[in-house]
């Protein structure tokens, strides 16, 4: 089972410059745990204490996984997961 | 340094403007690596904030996308300051997540929706550390 990870360009240094890595799981945290055994210290920039970070976004094919269950979104062969931090600030 | 047209800076005021009292933001995309900001896109503020900006996470997700379609990168991250300086504030420089682009901060303070000057500054952001840089405003980028 292979899901394609789009990787933004501030994690690139985990995955060795690749702006788009493969990785395996049937949910997302599944799936981030993969990343993890592969591309070691990147879950710490996705996840804080049990939860997505609040300024990363997930998508799994266009979706923005806070509304298709978050962590435990299901994922299958063929699907699409992108990364992309939060463009946000606040004086 | 950042070499800005002055068409796109004027937009980039005109945007802080129309939207004070909130915060307004957006990108200028260019080709991958050239530095040149040449595709001004404005972004609605999702947060509808005086005190905080946040591109809506589907208009961000379909802004990459295009940008990746088009070997484009974010050139010039922008936002406004409408009550303080243009300087990144301790939540701008936390967020900031884009190493390679120039982090534009306006600010409406003086004016708010009137004409007049606006103050207009250009920083990098890379882990954590600020360092400000000239503005070379330009008739066209060559």
């Amino acid at each position: 089972m292979a899901i394609e990870v789009k990787i933004p360009t501030i994690l690139r240094t985990y995955t060795a410059g690749e702006k788009a890595v493969s990785a395996e799981g049937k949910t997302l945290s599944a799936l981030i745990d993969d990343l993890e055994a592969n591309h070691s210290g990147i879950k710490e920039r996705l996840i804080d204490n049990g939860d997505l970070r609040r300024f990363v976004n997930v998508y799994i094919n266009d979706e923005d996984v806070r509304f298709i269950g978050g962590l435990d979104a299901e994922l299958k062969d063929g699907d699409q997961v992108v990364v992309l931090p939060a463009v946000a600030g606040g004086c | 340094m950042l070499t800005i047209d002055q068409a796109t800076y004027d937009a980039i005021v005109a945007h802080a403007k129309r939207d004070h009292p909130d915060e307004a933001c957006g990108i200028v995309a260019g080709p991958e690596g050239s530095d040149r900001p040449e595709r001004f896109i404005e972004m609605i503020n999702a947060a509808g904030s005086p005190t905080f900006y946040e591109f809506d996470s589907t208009d961000l997700l379909q802004l990459y996308k295009e940008m990746d379609a088009n070997d484009e990168e974010p050139v010039i991250v922008y936002h406004s300051h409408t009550a303080t300086e243009a300087y990144p504030s301790r939540t701008d420089i936390g967020l900031a997540m884009e190493p390679n682009a120039h982090y534009v901060l306006v600010s409406t303070r003086e004016h708010g929706n009137d004409a007049g000057p606006v103050e207009f500054r250009s920083f990098r952001i890379v882990d954590g550390n600020v360092t400000e840089e000239e503005i070379n405003i330009v008739p066209t980028l060559s």
